[in-house]
């Protein structure tokens, strides 16, 4: 997995509450057996006007002017902002996949869902939980200032805004410690061979029929 | 100090080490493989060059992306006509007998959708703890075990150490207090519990659902429950053991055999929260208020009892929620302040792993005995969750009574509740859907989804709109 560690990029609002990952990468997509290759349909349904397909030329098809991502001010964008319960729904690690092949490395909502929440820590996305007011805050700011850019920094836990003010943000150390080394978690876990083995050494015994 | 609760005890059970931050190294069961999130996962262990930790620990099936027509399904996963679907069905068969994985093929007569499939085989049972790549696999802690869906990164964690990174959840209870009238559903009561709590409630919670109208429910109800505890947010949702649960598990191919027996159900019987637990959050709900349940959005909190009408946005004091509201008003293409009962549908689609099961489709050839789909409506499917509960039905006959009602009676699979096979809603088509979510294009492109359950759903196909299923007579 990529290192994060400070990503300093524009930001793009997406205002809406429940964004489900239905919504980031439609299923017909998910037929792939690769981990790359989602970004050009993130989003599908809500940024282009036809109705997509695997193997498509996505850059033949045409644009939904009133999506966010498609506004000029909002290109190049590493940073999403959303709303309540975002990434709710299907446990699908491909949306975390579509978005970090478009180029997200950081999303800031006031809640996110459980399942894609974990996802994101394990494709090198820091998902930011921060409370409404501030939540809301950064979206009348974005909304006030075109190339509007954040600086993330994950060591320090903080959000610097363009007038220099910095939001701190919480994050489990253990998380953090992951992102910040880019570490395979497999890796980490196999360490703990022995406890593993003891572990199930004492449930053959209590539970046996858990190993029939 | 204070009892535990079924969560605490399930969760104590398999904590294999802690870490100093309190995350924790959790022991795996079982987990139960499919097509679609699991190719990414398999490959992972190749370029690692890692084998499974256990290969009979898994249980794999391909449901997501599988034909449901007879015809599709002759010639096994060479006839799926779908170049990519196919390679994604052969890549999962491949990679099952590299890895020592068993698996239900295609074909298989036990093949279905994974959440139908594991308990039926007694290959989730009591006590454990069960991971899937699917968010639906609260399903399973209907049992009474531990069960969640999980990323591919995990699928392959699991694959490779059987164990998986954890922090705990809070503790949730959600009492259905009393009994529900007739005509009321499992699903019925899990829109209820949804449309109250919301889709966010359960975020951060595992929940534990309770009171006499869950008790009440046959197994096959209570997965039904727990299977939508993942759209209220909870990524667990769990029923205590009782009579019913030994029940069930009894003689199924993976359960425990004369044996083992009564030591597994002597440790089953204490799967259940202590009297003196503690829950950080409890809601109460009394079964008599819940109606039989139509969702009108498009999340599956935008639900109303079917004599109800559809909400006006104006009435939402939150700006964020009214516009949400006002999104799926139009997205759903209605006007608030319709009656739910003047709503008509162009398609029905009975199966998912919410509603697949043989009561489900008992419940619904019980609507449509004798009755004729509605003129308007284009087509009505009846998916069987696995190729054992279409055997069942078909020795019961409700696949002549459908078919003579004039539904279609189809090869089991996901099918249309997330359309990645041929089985899906044209733009601006409106679905009676026993399914578990109605999200924008959830069930195809511009396609709009109602959520009900499996009687509603028949009703809805023999009358052509919605309607109170207890005005039926049977």
């Amino acid at each position: 997995m990529e290192k994060f560690d400070k990503v300093t990029g524009i930001v793009a609002p997406m205002d809406r509450a429940n964004v489900d990952t239905d919504a980031i990468i439609p299923k017909q997509f998910l037929k792939s057996i690769q981990r790359t290759g989602f970004g050009p349909n993130l989003f599908d349904e809500w940024r282009y006007l036809d109705v997509g397909e695997p193997g498509m030329d996505n850059s033949q098809r045409p644009l939904n002017p009133d999506f966010v991502l498609n506004q000029p001010r909002y290109q190049g964008a590493s940073i999403l902002l959303a709303r309540e319960n975002f990434g709710c729904g299907s446990s699908r690690e491909h949306a975390p996949w579509a978005l970090l092949d478009y180029g997200f490395r950081v999303i800031i909502a006031p809640s996110f869902a459980d399942i894609f929440f974990n996802n994101c820590f394990k494709n090198s996305i820091l998902p930011i939980v921060l409370d409404e007011q501030t939540v809301d805050r950064l979206f009348r700011e974005v909304a006030a200032s075109e190339g509007y850019r954040l600086t993330v920094d994950l060591a320090a836990q903080t959000i610097t805004t363009p007038g220099g003010e910095e939001i701190p943000f919480a994050v489990d150390e253990f998380r953090k410690y992951c992102l910040l080394n880019g570490l395979d978690d497999i890796g980490l876990t196999l360490q703990h061979v022995d406890d593993i083995r003891a572990y199930e050494d004492r449930r053959r015994r209590e539970a046996p029929w858990l190993f029939a | 100090m204070a009892g535990k609760t079924l969560y605490d005890k399930l969760w104590e059970q398999h904590v294999v080490r802690t870490q100093d931050d309190g995350t924790c190294l959790l022991y795996i069961d079982r987990q139960l493989i499919h097509e679609v999130t699991s190719p990414q996962a398999f490959e992972g262990l190749r370029l690692a060059g890692r084998r499974p930790w256990r290969s009979d620990a898994n249980l794999a099936t391909p449901d997501h992306n599988v034909p449901t027509t007879p015809d599709d399904r002759r010639g096994g996963v060479d006839s799926i006509s779908d170049p990519v679907a196919r390679l994604q069905v052969q890549t999962l068969d491949r990679n099952c007998a590299e890895f020592a994985i068993p698996e239900f093929s295609i074909n298989d007569p036990r093949q279905g959708i994974v959440h139908v499939v594991g308990p039926e085989e007694g290959a989730t049972l009591p006590g454990m703890t069960v991971v899937c790549g699917d968010s639906h696999t609260s399903t399973h802690g209907a049992l009474g075990a531990l069960a969640h869906g999980i990323g591919t990164s995990e699928v392959e964690h699991v694959l490779a150490t059987q164990c998986l990174i954890q922090s705990k959840s809070k503790n949730m209870r959600v009492v259905i207090d009393g009994k529900v009238g007739p005509g009321v559903t499992a699903k019925d009561i899990v829109l209820a519990i949804i449309g109250e709590i919301g889709t966010a409630g359960g975020t951060g919670y595992a929940i534990e659902f309770a009171g006499q109208a869950i008790r009440d429910l046959s197994i096959e109800g209570r997965m039904t429950v727990c299977n939508m505890a993942i759209e209220a947010g909870a990524r667990a949702g769990m029923v205590a053991v009782d009579e019913k649960t030994i029940d069930y598990v009894k003689g199924r191919p993976f359960a425990p055999g004369p044996e083992l027996w009564a030591q597994a159900v002597a440790a089953w019987r204490e799967l259940r929260s202590d009297d003196d637990a503690v829950f950080d959050r409890e809601v109460v709900i009394d079964a008599a208020t819940i109606q039989p349940q139509v969702t009108w959005g498009t999340s599956p909190e935008m639900v109303v009892p079917v004599g109800g009408r559809v909400p006006d946005p104006a009435a939402e004091s939150d700006p964020v929620k009214a516009e949400g509201m006002r999104r799926a008003l139009d997205y759903m293409g209605l006007s608030a302040g319709t009656p739910i009962t003047e709503i008509t549908v162009d398609k029905v689609f009975i199966g998912s792993c919410t509603n697949s099961r043989i009561e489900d489709l008992r419940a619904a050839a019980a609507v449509a005995r004798g009755r004729k789909v509605a003129d308007n409506v284009k087509q009505a499917l009846v998916v069987p969750g696995s190729g054992l509960v279409k055997r069942q039905a078909e020795e019961e006959g409700l696949d002549r009574l459908f078919i003579e009602a004039g539904f279609e009676w189809r090869e089991p699979g996901c099918s249309m509740c997330l359309a990645m096979n041929a089985d899906r809603l044209a733009p601006g088509e409106r679905c009676a859907s026993t399914s578990n979510r109605n999200f924008e294009g959830r069930q195809g492109a511009g396609g709009r989804t109602h959520l009900v359950s499996p009687a509603m759903a028949a009703a809805a196909a023999v009358t052509g709109c919605f309607v109170d299923v207890r005005e039926f007579e049977n």
